[in-house]
């Protein structure tokens, strides 16, 4: 039963992986995003780890996906206004793209992952651990990325600012 | 500038104070108000089984009458149709022959008379101008209808039937006042 | 586990059912309601008293052709109301319904799914439901109804986090995030709502938002926007958007009952002695009972306060909502600090 599941959530993964990149209206982009999203919170709960799943579900599919999905439909892209790219950009842009793609196989090969025995059983996605590792062994880290965050935020409120004032 | 009427009233909207800031104990204020409307005696009248009664003046569909005997007043005279500033009175006039006695009262009758229901107005000044007491407007109402040529209405909807004599006392009264302030 | 399974289906049916008939005479109470606060009758003809207007509604729905609008997207056209719908009663696996019922020496209990963060699974699902009406919406190739779905969009984004604010400082106090056991806690009169009053009156505002519920319905408010995100529906899609809200309605105060009004707990009912499952029922029809009042507030606020302008909606939800909602959970966990100290 899990390994069904696992593959048919890995392919649908990504199929919709590709609708993103291949598909020629940004709507649709948007949302196969955001099926992409739907599927790795199904990976989240095949480990086991429920709290995650759900926090991506709300954080990445129910917030920050609706403003992307908003932007994209306020802005009203179509054939029309896509830009034009000359072929210097194109070829840019392929050579960038292999040359990640090239990165990141070197670091795949290095890698040696655990096996997976099918047994998920441990309670390491539990609401209780997930704490206990974040605001006990990962403590600063957190606490610095909240700061970051904060950080952003009041950048983007001053940049709104500045505008109107002027 | 200058009050013409002395009744202008001056309304002031200063500063929301701190507890209409709050906007909750205001909305409770609302809802209080809301929730006395729901047991408040319900002004809906159920039409088909109860009716809204019409006022004794009220100016609805014609009637031609009869008189007691059951002949028809009508003598085609086309006053009414004179009187009518919507012009919606039609009429052919004939003459009675014989044995026709004991339908129409005069000599002379209509033998077409039609109202355009969409023309007419309901001014009531057919029924002023009428001499033999024959039309008179009652408080029944025009049926609606999906085609505009049944609103004209001919004799066999504005004579009343023998059977079923149509009370217009009221109006008549009414009309007998009217005449009087004239005098 | 094969008896597990199939009453598990069985109580999936029930509740798939009374949630459906609960938002179905919910839309005659809604028009029943609001007619006696106008001191109108309301539809009393189909049935005794009209009790059978939503199935009248709902005939007429399915008999009346299905419009899809030239240049609308066809697949998002039709799957926009499929997803509300669908996302509406998603949220009610979790909710838990009354206590165990004992059938043949087992105990089952009257939820779906007990899951360990079963909060986190409603705000995913009502976060997830604004897709519905974005993408129909957007389909529609219309403005108005392009407009209504970024006025969905926007707003249920920002009541989203004040609502989840606000229920932060619940859980800081019962330390769990599972309904059931936040239901279990409140036994006897240990209700949230006396506890965390704020919190309750913030989460209550933020589910009139997300439900879009006056005096925040102004993804479909009439006067502006014709009818907001479905201007463009009619037939059944129309009639499953109407319905969501109500669906939306009804999950939410039972949302609300779960986390602040004891859920199903009936106080010192233990003293009476009764049966287990006759004490179980009792708690469901007082659950039920409690849920019904909620959304009758729904709709009693709805025909008393006139809707927001949306700056004034921005501004409440941003500098409100959110920063009572953080000095709440400020103080919440302040006073847990205190208690704890003096144990």
């Amino acid at each position: 039963m899990l390994p069904v599941l696992f593959i048919a959530l890995s392919i649908s993964a990504i199929l919709c992986a590709l609708g993103v990149v291949v598909s020629r209206n940004p709507i649709h982009s948007v949302l196969f995003l955001i099926l992409t999203f739907f599927c790795i919170s199904g990976h989240y709960i095949l480990m086991n780890a429920q709290f995650l799943a759900l926090v991506n579900i709300i954080v990445y599919a129910g917030a920050i996906m609706v403003l992307f999905l908003f932007v994209v439909m306020l802005l009203n892209l179509n054939k029309a206004t896509e830009p034009h790219k000359s072929d210097m950009a194109k070829i840019a842009a392929s050579i960038t793209a292999g040359l990640l793609l090239m990165v990141m196989l070197g670091v795949i090969k290095g890698v040696s992952l655990p096996s997976f025995d099918g047994m998920m059983d441990s309670e390491n996605g539990y609401v209780k651990n997930l704490g206990r590792v974040l605001f006990q062994d990962y403590l600063i880290p957190f606490e610095l990325s909240s700061i970051l965050f904060l950080a952003a935020m009041v950048g983007a409120v001053l940049l709104g600012k500045k505008n109107i004032e002027e | 500038m200058l009050s013409l009427s002395n009744r202008k009233k001056v309304i002031e909207q200063g500063e929301l104070s701190f507890m209409e800031k709050l906007y909750l104990p205001v909305i409770a204020k609302g809802l209080g108000i809301t929730v006395k409307h729901l047991f408040k005696r319900k002004v809906t009248i159920k039409y088909p089984e109860q009716k809204r009664s019409f006022a004794k003046i009220y100016r609805g569909l014609h009637v031609l009458k009869r008189d007691e005997q059951g002949r028809e007043n009508c003598t085609a005279c086309g006053m009414c149709a004179v009187a009518c500033p919507a012009e919606a009175i039609t009429m052919i006039s004939a003459e009675r022959k014989k044995g026709e006695e004991h339908l129409y009262r005069e000599e002379k009758y209509a033998s077409v008379y039609e109202i355009n229901m969409l023309r007419c107005i309901f001014c009531g000044l057919c029924e002023e101008a009428c001499p033999k007491d024959a039309i008179y407007l009652t408080d029944r109402t025009v049926d609606s209808e999906y085609n505009r040529d049944t609103f004209i209405y001919g004799k066999d909807k504005l004579v009343e039937k023998i059977d079923n004599r149509i009370d217009i006392s009221q109006r008549k009264i009414k009309t007998e006042q009217k005449l009087d302030k004239l005098k | 586990m094969d008896s597990f399974l199939i009453y598990k289906a069985i109580l999936v049916l029930v509740i798939f059912v009374v949630s459906l008939v609960i938002a179905m005479y919910s839309t005659i109470l809604e028009r029943k309601f609001a007619a006696w606060i106008q001191d109108r009758v309301g539809p009393n003809r189909t049935g005794p008293g009209g009790v059978l207007q939503p199935l009248a509604d709902g005939v007429k729905m399915f008999m009346k052709e299905d419009i899809i609008p030239a240049h609308a997207h066809k697949f998002l056209f039709k799957a926009g109301p499929m997803i509300a719908m669908t996302t509406a009663l998603m949220a009610s696996v979790v909710i838990p319904f009354g206590k165990t019922l004992l059938i043949g020496g087992k105990e089952y209990a009257l939820q779906v799914s007990d899951l360990n963060i079963g909060i986190l699974y409603v705000f995913a699902m009502v976060s997830i439901g604004v897709y519905g009406i974005m993408i129909g919406g957007w389909a529609s190739n219309n403005k108005f109804s392009l407009l209504g779905a970024l006025r969905a969009s926007s707003q249920m984004i920002s009541y989203e986090l004040a609502m989840s604010l606000s229920l932060i400082s619940v859980i800081m106090a019962s330390g769990t995030l599972s309904m059931s056991e936040i239901a279990q806690q409140q036994s006897g009169w240990h209700w949230n709502v006396i506890t965390q009053p704020l919190s309750f009156i913030i989460f209550l505002i933020c589910a009139f938002a997300e439900t879009n519920r006056t005096p925040f319905d102004l993804p479909e408010c009439e006067t502006e926007l014709i009818g907001g995100y479905h201007t463009e529906y009619s037939s059944m899609g129309l009639g499953l958007y109407l319905f969501a809200e109500y669906v939306n309605m009804f999950i939410s105060s039972a949302v609300m009952v779960t986390l602040f009004f004891g859920g199903y707990n009936i106080p010192y009912i233990e003293k009476l002695g009764l049966a287990h499952n006759l004490e179980t029922i009792l708690g469901v029809l007082f659950f039920f009972v409690k849920t019904g009042f909620f959304i009758l507030f729904f709709m009693w606020v709805r025909w008393t306060i006139p809707r927001f302008r949306f700056d004034q909606l921005m501004n409440l939800g941003w500098k409100y909502m959110i920063p009572l909602a953080l000095i709440n959970i400020l103080v919440t966990g302040g006073l847990i600090l205190i208690f704890d100290y003096f144990k």
